[in-house]
């Protein structure tokens, strides 16, 4: 098995922030389709008779 | 797809997350923002002020996605280029490959969210936009004809459409005016900038109006479109979009505008290298002479448009009625 190189310090905060991001996105993303969701059903989602 | 583009190559320097920022090109993001929720607010439509939020999020996500795309392509011109040579791909801060991907996930996740909170149409119309920015203009117009930008800019001139379609579900000819005031102002606005910037595109063969007809022609050409723009720039005020601050600021502000492209007209702008000032260093651009006066066209350029979708923001927003005639 060959060893990676070794990473430096500055590559490994890069990382760990891009990392954070990706995060924050992924994040973003998952409130954004249940306010979506949430904005399209309405204030009546419980209604028994809206369906 | 370009050699540079193709290549892969291990990143100099490691990728910050503000690379990945910079690869949506923040700037021309704004813009679209502006023009897209002047466009929204505009229109009038039955639109909630969340789905509202979620659909200028989706214009801007995907002019991010433009740009990201646009940055792959053409990674091996902007490393030749003053102006662009420090961006995330050329700098070899981010692969090209990895600029292609973020542009093709932002493109597939604006419009379908497009799509999912707002409706068809205005996913139809984003979609486009994208396209015709990417594909049309930055991998076919850009290279291939002095028209570039004229056609290309139909995707900068697209956003307010976008906006009213999502806010009403139509988009009538109040809409395509909008675009055309943004689709005629491009011409003006870029030539002004390639005159004093023709150096870089001729060095990477983009055959930009200057480059190809000449700084003359060129100047000719952008007091012909500024002659047309402006009375398309009063028109909102005629049908009933516009009201009477958006007359001042059309017709005061278009007056500038024509006086300036005029000056521009009887200048010497791009004619010939401004040897006084080419040698000093930490230059931007090499300054051709009479380049003030292509200064001043490009610089009011943008406070122009700036100003007349403020004004129509600002009516819309606070309630002044459109102009009856």
């Amino acid at each position: 098995m060959i060893n990676p190189l070794p990473e430096s310090a500055e590559a490994a905060k890069a990382r760990r922030l891009r990392s954070i991001a990706i995060a924050l996105a992924l994040g973003a993303f998952v409130i954004l389709v249940f306010v979506i969701t949430i904005a399209k059903i309405g204030g009546h989602v419980a209604d028994p008779h809206r369906f | 797809m370009t050699d540079a583009a193709a290549e892969t190559v291990a990143p100099a320097v490691p990728a910050r997350w503000q690379d990945y920022v910079a690869l949506l090109k923040p700037r021309v993001m704004s813009l679209v923002v502006f023009t897209g929720l002047t466009g929204l607010v505009c229109a009038r439509g039955s639109l909630g002020p969340v789905l509202g939020a979620v659909a200028i999020l989706c214009i801007a996500v995907g002019a991010g996605a433009s740009g990201s795309l646009n940055m792959w392509y053409d990674a091996d011109i902007d490393a030749r280029m003053r102006r662009t040579r420090g961006r995330p791909v050329p700098m070899g801060r981010v692969q090209g490959a990895d600029a292609l991907a973020l542009g093709l996930v932002l493109s597939l996740f604006s419009v379908g969210v497009m799509f999912l909170a707002v409706g068809v149409l205005a996913a139809g119309l984003l979609a486009f936009t994208i396209v015709f920015y990417a594909v049309v203009y930055t991998m076919w117009l850009k290279r291939s004809t002095p028209q570039n930008i004229v056609i290309g800019g139909l995707a900068g001139a697209l956003p307010p459409v976008i906006g009213w379609a999502a806010a009403s579900g139509s988009v009538p000819a109040n809409a395509w005016l909008l675009c055309a005031i943004i689709f005629l102002w491009t011409p003006p606005h870029f030539w002004a900038l390639s005159l004093y910037t023709a150096e870089d595109y001729a060095k990477v063969g983009v055959p930009m109006m200057p480059v190809v007809r000449g700084a003359a022609s060129t100047r000719r050409q952008i007091l012909i479109y500024s002659l047309v723009l402006i009375p398309v720039a009063i028109a909102p005020a005629f049908t009933g979009l516009g009201g009477a601050l958006y007359l001042a600021i059309a017709g005061l502000g278009g007056a500038m505008f024509l006086l300036l492209a005029g000056r521009l007209a009887l200048s010497k702008a791009g004619d010939a290298t401004d040897e006084r000032v080419v040698e000093r260093r930490g230059r931007l651009y090499h300054v051709r002479t009479g380049a003030k006066d292509a200064r001043n066209l490009f610089a009011f350029s943008i406070l122009y448009l700036f100003l007349l979708f403020a004004g129509l923001l600002a009516e819309h927003l606070i309630g002044l009625g459109a102009l009856r005639w």
